[in-house]
């Protein structure tokens, strides 16, 4: 598919001619018509049913959540300096890691690759023009900023100071904070989650190109499909426990009740039973980035394609399984703690085929050390000690002793942080070119791709130390042999602070002022790189045939390109 | 539509109740059914919810919670059963009057379904008022003097038994609750997919909105039959 990519112009004549006439002044250059630029103004983006502008209200969104989340996490790391809690109450404190987590893991991480990667290349991957539902794409997002808006309203009329857990009977009944307005605004979101899920669903079985069997879909749209089924069948679950919760909170219900014959433990079981899955709504599109990212800065067949498909689908059936090992002290029956445990090792299995496959795919592979390719990197080896860590904490008797201690805060951090949005900001990389038509500074990126890792490894490290040593987490004071350790870790933070930043600043930078990228500047494999970037706003002029297994870097085609 | 797609397709290229983006209309009809059937899956989860607690508390509890039962009006209960059975038989005949192309037995047969929706929130209606007439709400106001246990002995306020009514009550105003509003939702779509169908917007070839819109109302149809016999029936069994 031919189109301008506004490249270097052709060398002007042979060696030894005549020199050239001086160049004519430069002519703005004509870009084709795309999906940034077919229209303008507000109302095009607000009433849009492109699944790529969609992506980009979200995009912008989560970065504004991601923003404000942060926020709250400097505050916190900036109070653990010091052993004594001088810079707030506690009050405010509690206040401070309940909006960190809400905003975070609600607002942030739960619709980070899904909603922005996963909606702008789901359809273009699978050779549609769009999403099967465009409409109720659309109307997610506006749900979710419905969803948002709830919850921002809490935070600025006072706050929630639960935790993220919402645990009774302390949010039903002696709570006074904002825990009604602040459920309202996740049980909303809920629903533009499971939108975003039942589009996928729908779209990756309708509306694959001819030819696009399930064996040749990119592993990227397995691992949303396979989050699409967990997003549909956990978070009804967890809206519903949230509706009980303020029914309770509101008419005092007993359902989680005690003095009515309630039980506490129930709302536990129900909110694991979601948010356990929700780590691997979170994990899961990252994964499916990272199988792209491999591939693609390496230039080779994926290793595994089956085995890395069919693992999506046993982490999200196996992560159903296993939500009680959340409540190993709760008080639950020891045999169901030990079926529980036993359950958790398996997820280990797909998990490390996963990260094994990964490997194999690098060995002897022309490897790029771009941007992505950092991201990747750190993405596996961040994955792997956060994944083992979890085999410590789904040990029956280690548990006991770091239970609510940091071990369990640095542990799920490696997986949500070090995992997650390592993967994001990969992907985010990886695919910038495609979304904005633009090539971001190379150099910029791979910096901040090391200041991330560095930084990260400096907060959260440490933290494992701290938890073992007995630190428990939701303290603001804490004993003095304590503060090393936890300076090096606000150290980190600041350090991760900045790495966040720079892809701000120089990825907004890159939309206006970087260079055209080609249809394909990782000379990559994929339906996305066979349009111009930026797409049209039908992905495709002509509908496209799949003729082979996906991510064929065949010898000949590589003579061909050269 | 943006000139891009009209150049792409040709204006006229397709019927006008295609939408760009799907290859044929039976695809879209696929896609468009599938796609309940996923929101379905979510909608039992939904309710899933509420009904493990029920399970849990209805197999601790069975003495309160077949005094609160007891209490319900069976035959009520099964009148609205009823009613809505024949509710979903109207929103059968009138999904099969739209593929056939018949107008007037579609806008007629919607209208039925709408009507008899609205028996059922009626009867509904008069139900809670009884609940509420008895102080048979859950909260602070909550009394157990109308209540009699299984072995029609009055039920002392403050006792195990009361407690355990009241609970009893709590799931059963959330869960007839929850399914009421999914009623409330079912009626105006089917008004709007009447007003659709007076305006003669489905024949053979086209009746999706009928077709979803009746695999919806017949799931919400269907949880009350799980409801009725969990709510209404517990003393009643052998």
């Amino acid at each position: 598919m031919s189109t301008h990519t506004g490249g270097t112009p052709e060398p002007y004549g042979r060696p030894g001619a005549p020199p050239p006439p001086p160049e004519p002044p430069p002519q703005p250059l004509r870009e084709s018509v795309n999906y940034l630029n077919v229209s303008y103004g507000v109302k095009s983006w607000l009433l849009t049913t492109d699944h790529k502008r969609i992506a980009l209200l979200y995009l912008a969104s989560i970065t504004v959540m991601f923003a404000i989340g942060g926020v709250f996490a400097t505050l916190i790391r900036l109070e653990l300096i010091t052993p004594q809690g001088d810079m707030v109450q506690s009050e405010t404190y509690n206040k401070l890691f309940t909006m960190h987590g809400v905003v975070m893991v609600f607002f942030f991480l739960i619709p980070s690759i899904p909603a922005t990667l996963g909606n702008f290349l789901i359809p273009i991957m699978i050779g549609a023009k769009d999403l099967a539902f465009p409409r109720i794409n659309l109307l997610s997002w506006y749900i979710y900023m419905l969803g948002a808006s709830f919850t921002m309203y809490a935070m600025v009329t006072g706050g929630v100071d639960t935790g993220w857990t919402f645990y009774v009977p302390y949010s039903t009944h002696y709570s006074n904070t904002h825990v009604i307005a602040t459920g309202l605004g996740i049980f909303i979101t809920g629903f533009s989650s499971i939108l975003t899920g039942l589009n996928f669903i729908v779209t990756t079985h309708k509306m694959r190109a001819p030819g696009l069997t399930w064996s040749r879909l990119p592993l990227f749209v397995w691992a949303h499909y396979a989050t699409s089924l967990i997003m549909i069948l956990g978070t009804p679950v967890i809206a519903v426990t949230i509706l009980m919760v303020a029914l309770e909170r509101g008419l005092h219900l007993g359902i989680f009740d005690p003095a009515l014959g309630g039980d506490p433990i129930l709302f536990q079981h129900l909110f694991w039973f979601y948010s356990h899955p929700a780590v691997y709504i979170m994990i899961l599109p990252a994964m499916g980035v990272i199988s792209e990212l491999v591939q693609g800065m390496s230039r080779k067949r994926v290793f595994g394609y089956n085995f890395i498909a069919v693992s999506s689908l046993a982490i999200a059936i196996l992560g159903f399984l296993v939500w009680g090992h959340h409540m190993f002290v709760s008080g639950q029956s020891t045999y169901a703690g030990l079926v529980f445990s036993g359950l958790s090792y398996l997820v280990a299995i797909p998990s490390a085929i996963k990260v094994f496959n990964w490997t194999a795919t690098l060995y002897k592979a022309s490897i790029s050390l771009d941007t992505p390719m950092l991201y990747a990197i750190g993405f596996i080896g961040l994955f792997t000690i956060g994944g083992l860590t979890g085999l410590f904490l789904a040990a029956l008797g280690l548990n006991v002793h770091v239970t609510d201690t940091y071990f369990v805060v640095a542990h799920f951090h490696y997986i949500m942080v070090g995992g997650a949005i390592m993967g994001y900001l990969g992907g985010l990389h990886y695919w910038w070119p495609k979304i904005s038509g633009r090539l971001y500074p190379e150099g910029w990126g791979r910096v901040a791709a090391i200041i991330i890792f560095v930084g990260f490894n400096l907060t959260f490290f440490p933290q494992f130390i701290l938890g073992y040593l007995g630190m428990p987490r939701r303290y603001h004071y804490y004993p003095e042999e304590f503060q090393i350790l936890h300076v090096m870790s606000s150290a980190g933070a600041s350090i991760l602070a900045v790495g966040y930043l720079l892809p701000l600043a120089y990825l907004a930078w890159s939309m206006r002022y970087g260079r055209r990228a080609g249809p394909n500047p990782w000379d990559a494999r994929g339906l996305e790189w066979e349009i111009a970037s930026p797409p049209p706003t039908e992905n495709f002029l002509v509908q496209p045939v799949v003729t082979d297994k996906t991510y064929e870097y065949g010898a000949e085609e590589d003579a061909a390109i050269v | 539509m943006s000139s891009l797609s009209e150049t792409a397709h040709g204006p006229g290229a397709h019927p006008p109740v295609l939408r760009h983006h799907f290859e044929s209309l039976l695809n879209q009809k696929e896609s468009s059914l599938l796609g309940m059937w996923v929101f379905i899956a979510q909608e039992i989860l939904f309710f899933g919810g509420m009904l493990t607690a029920y399970t849990i508390y209805r197999n601790l509890y069975y003495e309160g919670f077949a005094a609160g039962s007891h209490h319900l009006d069976v035959t009520l209960g099964t009148v609205n059963t009823a009613v809505l059975i024949c509710s979903s038989l109207t929103m059968a005949l009138g999904v099969h009057a739209a593929a056939l192309g018949k107008r007037k037995m579609t806008v007629l047969f919607l209208l039925l379904t709408i009507a008899l929706g609205s028996v059922f929130l009626g009867i509904k209606v008069v139900e809670y008022a009884d609940k509420f007439h008895h102080h048979l709400v859950p909260g602070p106001g909550f009394s157990a003097e109308s209540l009699r246990d299984a072995h029609g002995q009055p039920v002392l306020d403050g006792s195990d038994t009361a407690r355990h009514a009241q609970m009893f009550f709590a799931l059963y105003f959330s869960l007839t609750g929850l399914h009421a509003l999914h009623m409330i939702i079912g009626i105006p779509i089917i008004a709007w997919m009447a007003r659709a169908a007076s305006q003669g917007r489905f024949g053979p070839v086209y009746y999706t909105p009928v077709e979803i819109t009746g695999l919806y109302w017949h799931f919400v149809d269907i949880v009350w039959i799980f409801l009725f016999p969990l709510l209404y029936l517990i003393p009643h069994h052998a």
